[in-house]
């Protein structure tokens, strides 16, 4: 493993991390709710009675926050190399994996972590294993087989 | 008010997003790419994130109901089961192929071109595709 300095921004990454935290925080003592972004998401599919209006406004406020943040600078490049096939099955793969497994990055890495629940440690360390095997798999295994 | 409270956390959430550029897919497969050149930004914002929840956790834990009077809702699950594995699994799987999360990829819906948006669709057939499966299985686990 080598460490990337060039690209590596500890400063903005503890920063914006902060503010997530904040935010994450600050919905359980003002809503009461876990901010998890696809118990949120998939909540919506199946509708309880008052909880559709905030979890639209959450997701309302996260869709809109590169208007507010292109008023201060303009938005940080984002690179994507999947084509839309990998894209679609990516999203697929997503949206079952975090309904079944009961959150992601958000609700377990950050919500779930903070109270020091045992469950999303687990779920945390199981999705980052896979990713960490997925992209392996496709940089190190599949492209330099092919190259 | 309880609408306000919800819009505002979401609209500090996604600027924490942009700002630590965990809505640039290229970061977070640097970070997942161990073997490669490591980028380790992930890992500080998960950190950040944590040490600023933390508290609020930690407060609403002994409080049955939130500064708006809202229930707290907390899981109450404990056990490490096969659904909680198996379900992070795939999604770290789908993670790991495009470099994509739920929280990002609403964020870069309006903001990212075509990319996000054929995630975001794939993403909401994949919860669609639960939700059958879970009313199908009449008897199945509460999720």
């Amino acid at each position: 493993m080598d460490i990337d300095w060039v690209n590596f921004t500890p400063w903005s990454a503890l920063a914006g991390g902060l503010l997530i935290g904040l935010a994450a925080g600050g919905l359980l003592l003002f809503n009461g709710r876990i901010a998890g972004v696809s118990g949120i998401l998939g909540g919506l599919l199946r509708p309880a009675n008052g909880e559709t209006g905030w979890r639209l406004a959450f997701l309302a406020g996260l869709a809109g926050a590169p208007v507010l943040y292109t008023l201060a600078a303009p938005l940080p490049a984002a690179k994507v190399d999947a084509d839309w096939l990998a894209l679609l099955a990516s999203g697929l793969l997503v949206g079952i994996g975090t309904r079944y497994g009961g959150g992601c990055t958000s609700g377990h890495g950050v919500c779930g972590m903070a109270r020091g629940s045992k469950r999303s440690l687990a779920a945390t360390a199981a999705f980052m294993g896979a990713g960490f095997a997925v992209v392996y798999l496709l940089r190190h295994v599949v492209d330099a087989g092919g190259a | 008010m309880k609408i306000l409270c919800a819009l505002w956390a979401g609209l500090l959430f996604g600027i924490g997003l942009i700002l630590s550029s965990m809505t640039d897919p290229a970061k977070v497969l640097a970070f997942l790419d161990l073997a490669g050149n490591w980028d380790p930004s992930l890992g500080i914002v998960m950190g950040g994130a944590l040490l600023a929840a933390m508290p609020a956790y930690l407060i609403a834990r002994r409080r049955r109901r939130s500064l708006l009077g809202e229930t707290v809702q907390l899981p109450t699950a404990t056990r490490i089961d096969r659904r909680l594995l198996v379900g992070s699994l795939v999604f770290g799987g789908g993670w790991g192929l495009a470099g994509y999360c739920p929280g990002p990829a609403v964020v870069s819906l309006l903001a990212g071109g075509l990319e996000p948006l054929l995630f975001f669709l794939g993403m909401v057939a994949g919860m669609g595709a639960y939700e059958l499966l879970e009313r199908r299985g009449a008897h199945g686990a509460p999720a």
